[in-house]
């Protein structure tokens, strides 16, 4: 129990003299990615062959006494989540990618005992070789602020922390500066929220302040539901303590004295390590009453969702801590007034909280020397879909589109070309070509009918159809709609029934049409916000896509050959030898014919399924 | 679900969240931990002892997707349909697990309580798209050949995988 600045400052000696005592260090990335594919094998391979040969391993800060050792840790997320399981070996700063247990004896001999890197298992782009992480492309270009311990410290210890420089913030705002100090850096800073909206987190603060009321909440919204987005899941799984601070800070700032972080149900990873952390941090007096010795004191508690994207809307989220379904309700009373069990209450994403102590630290006018002027700082995004590079990747407000997805994200998967990208889920829109060098941040994307959402880009490319990419989210959204104002629930549910009869071939003339004005009503009458943007996707593709619209419901043709349904499989008779072959293993008989003459598919019976198209040895089976 | 339970389990789980009503749906979670579905029963027995309707705990029950009032497969199988796992085709991947399986949309667990087969809106995992989980362990960059594998495996005798 630390019960003084000298106290804290000891330690922090303390568990900065152990780590540099661990002269090397092997990192094993154990985010969720690389745990699926193995990273925690490669742990243990690595404990046990280290011991094997006598080496002296350092696992655990906390209960280490300290002396010359390897160190071998679990880290968080290196963010490479396309190359995983990653392996750095530091102070070298070799980066192996897609390690296997067998390789573990290699690297020990090669990297540990020998201090030479296993050119094997370095990246390797475009034929050049990336020994280091900092060289490779996908990492140079990144601006790390939010991310810079992910991947760099051991995620369930306090102590490394400590010795990176962490709860520095807490001590500075405690010992050095007012309540009223805090929230003037936050706000110099302009820090604006990252979960979606961009609203300044500073002028929540200060209403939440003012308000004169016993009891106040400081809540962490982590119910990451976009699909397609895990930025707030790596910070959770990788860097816990960041995001405590955060919340510490703001609750000093706003005179909260009990704090909640509501992360979704689909996370085991992170309820597991944020709840290490929060012990640890009570444990050394860091949550609980009289922090650090001081006359303020907060706890966290963690909050399970259940599985319900409507809990990500602030309002939903409050009544589900509470113990109801979580329905959203009007506004007014606004959360700083009347927030969790009616209390003022300051919500703010992962991300939002993850910066607050670098500004504290650093000064609100150093944050602004990141990015644009209206929307300063950086913003983690996750890169996904038919990209080359996929992962984590943390860039400067304000980074064109074309930076990231060519120059981080190394362009696209299988030389395909670039279509569109979605991003903010199913609340945003998507971008296309014309676009590439917009600026990235929540202005410049308001204005383009997109938002930045929670920062989840899916790239597309031209084998997508964006007829089925605007079904796909309306399923999504109507399936999470909770059914209580009757836009969302209802209109929702006609939106689909058009967009599956469109993608199905039935679509009817008027139906363009009849979509933009039911998306007009539901964003103008929702109840909340995830209804007011439920119809983002469906407006943003007719905007950009209308064409491929008009294909799908005049010409009965899907421009991509995406959508089965409107799939129309032929056989070329000048290609086709007859030999019977398609027929035999078509599944429902569509096919007939007589031997060496061409044989013909019966459009009627045929389910598109497509194994003629494989199974012919001419290519006479075309589709089109 | 006739056969009822005991309540010496749910006294633990009660107990634990020290009998809070605002605690229901952490109080759920356990229940489910516990009999990997939620028992009819457990809703009378919590109404009493919460203090709470029956009608406002099946309301959170049915509220939320996590919950489940039909027990469930011994190898609960989800496969992501997230945006970024949907781009990346793991549509045929249900479709191949619902036909190794006999199972389809309507019909999620087979008939002797080993699989059951559902989807997640995203794992978060999307590095690894597409990708599945069976009873919270992540499978990444699944082909339908791979899953059609993975079921082979844990008929046989599932000692390592899903545990």
């Amino acid at each position: 129990m630390l019960e003084s600045r000298e106290a804290l400052r000891a330690a922090r000696e303390k568990y900065r003299a152990l780590l540099n005592s661990q002269k090397k260090k092997i990192l094993i990335c154990a985010g969720t990615a690389c745990v699926a594919g193995g990273s925690l094998k490669i742990y243990d391979e690595f404990l046990r062959l280290a011991r094997e040969k006598g080496i002296p391993v350092s696992v655990d800060l906390e209960h280490e006494s300290g002396g010359d050792s390897v160190g071998i840790k679990k880290s968080g997320c290196h963010g490479f989540c396309e190359m995983g399981p990653l392996v750095r070996v530091e102070p070298k700063g070799y980066l192996y990618v897609k390690v296997k247990p067998s390789d573990c004896g290699e690297i020990l001999e090669t990297s540990i005992v020998n201090d030479e890197c296993v050119d094997r298992l370095v990246y390797c782009e475009d034929g050049e070789i990336h020994k280091r992480q900092d060289s490779i492309p996908f990492y140079k270009r990144q601006n790390r602020v939010v991310l810079e311990n992910c991947g760099h410290l051991d995620a369930a210890s306090i102590g490394e922390y400590l010795a990176l420089g962490g709860y520095a913030a807490l001590e500075k705002a405690l010992f050095e500066m007012t309540p009223e100090d805090v929230l003037h850096e936050v706000e110099i800073s302009n820090l604006r929220g990252r979960g979606g909206g961009g609203f300044p987190a500073a002028r929540k603060w200060a209403q939440v302040r003012q308000q004169d009321s016993e009891k106040k909440y400081i809540v962490c919204n982590g119910d990451e539901g976009d699909p397609g987005a895990f930025m707030d899941r790596s910070v959770m799984e990788s860097d816990p303590h960041k995001m405590l601070e955060g919340m510490i800070l703001a609750a000093y700032a706003c005179g909260a004295d009990e704090g909640y972080i509501y992360v979704r149900a689909e996370y085991p990873l992170a309820v597991k390590r944020l709840g290490i952390a929060i012990e640890q941090a009570r444990k050394f007096g860091i949550l609980g009453g009289h922090i650090l010795g001081t006359d303020f004191s907060f706890d966290i508690r963690i909050c399970r969702g259940a599985g319900a994207f409507v809990c990500g809307e602030g309002t939903a989220l409050t009544a589900s801590i509470e113990g109801s379904r979580g329905m959203p309700h009007v506004k007014p009373p606004h959360m700083v007034e009347h927030g969790l069990y009616g209390k003022p209450t300051v919500l703010n994403n992962v991300e939002t909280y993850a910066n607050v102590a670098k500004i504290v630290l650093n000064g609100g006018a150093w944050f602004r020397t990141i990015g644009p002027e209206n929307s300063p700082g950086t913003k983690v995004f996750a890169l996904t879909g038919n990209i080359r590079n996929t992962g984590l990747i943390e860039v400067p407000m304000g980074t064109t589109l074309r930076e990231i997805i060519y120059d981080i994200g190394g362009g696209m998967r299988g030389g395909a070309e670039f279509k569109a990208v979605q991003i903010g889920g199913p609340s945003g829109g998507c971008l296309t070509k014309e676009h590439l060098d917009l600026p990235l941040d929540f202005d410049s994307l308001r204005k383009v009918g997109a938002m930045i959402g929670s920062g989840g880009l899916v790239v597309m490319d031209e084998h997508t159809c964006m007829v089925e990419v605007a079904r796909f989210f309306m399923s999504f959204t109507q399936n999470e709609s909770c059914g209580k104002c009757v836009p969302c629930r209802e209109g929702t549910k006609r939106m689909l029934e058009i967009l599956e009869r469109i993608t199905a071939g039935n679509g009817r003339p008027d139906d363009i049409e009849l979509l933009g004005e039911l998306s007009e009503t539901i964003s103008a009458t929702a109840l909340c916000g995830l209804g007011k943007t439920a119809a983002s996707p469906v407006v943003s593709t007719l905007r950009y896509f209308r064409d491929e619209y008009e294909a799908h419901i005049f010409e009965k043709r899907c421009p991509t050959g995406t959508c089965k349904k409107l799939r129309r499989i032929y056989i070329d008779a000048s290609l086709c030898r007859g030999c019977s072959k398609c027929a035999r293993g078509c599944p429902v008989g569509a096919i007939t014919g007589v031997i060496k003459k061409p044989f013909a598919i019966d459009g009627d019976k045929c389910v598109k399924c497509g194994a003629c198209l494989t199974a012919c040895a001419f290519h006479a089976v075309k589709e089109g | 679900m006739s056969e009822p339970c005991d309540h010496k389990q749910l006294d633990e789980i009660l107990q634990k969240y020290d009998c809070d009503p605002h605690s229901i749906i952490a109080i759920l979670q356990d229940t489910q931990e516990v009999f990997h579905y939620l028992p009819a029963d457990i809703f009378d027995y919590y109404s009493e002892r919460l203090g709470m309707s029956r009608a406002k705990i099946f309301g959170v029950a049915t509220f939320y997707e996590n919950f489940s009032l039909q027990p469930k497969g011994k190898y609960v199988i989800k496969v992501c349909n997230g945006t970024a796992c949907h781009v990346r085709n793991s549509m045929p991947i249900l479709e191949q697990l619902r036909s190794d399986l006999g199972l389809s949309d309507k019909k999620e667990t087979t008939d002797d309580l080993m699989f059951t087969v559902e989807t997640v809106s995203c794992l978060g995992a999307c590095g690894l798209a597409p990708t599945m989980t069976v009873n919270d362990k992540v499978y990444g960059q699944m082909t339908p050949e791979k899953a059609e594998q993975l079921v082979k495996e844990l008929k046989g005798d599932g000692a390592d995988a899903g545990k």
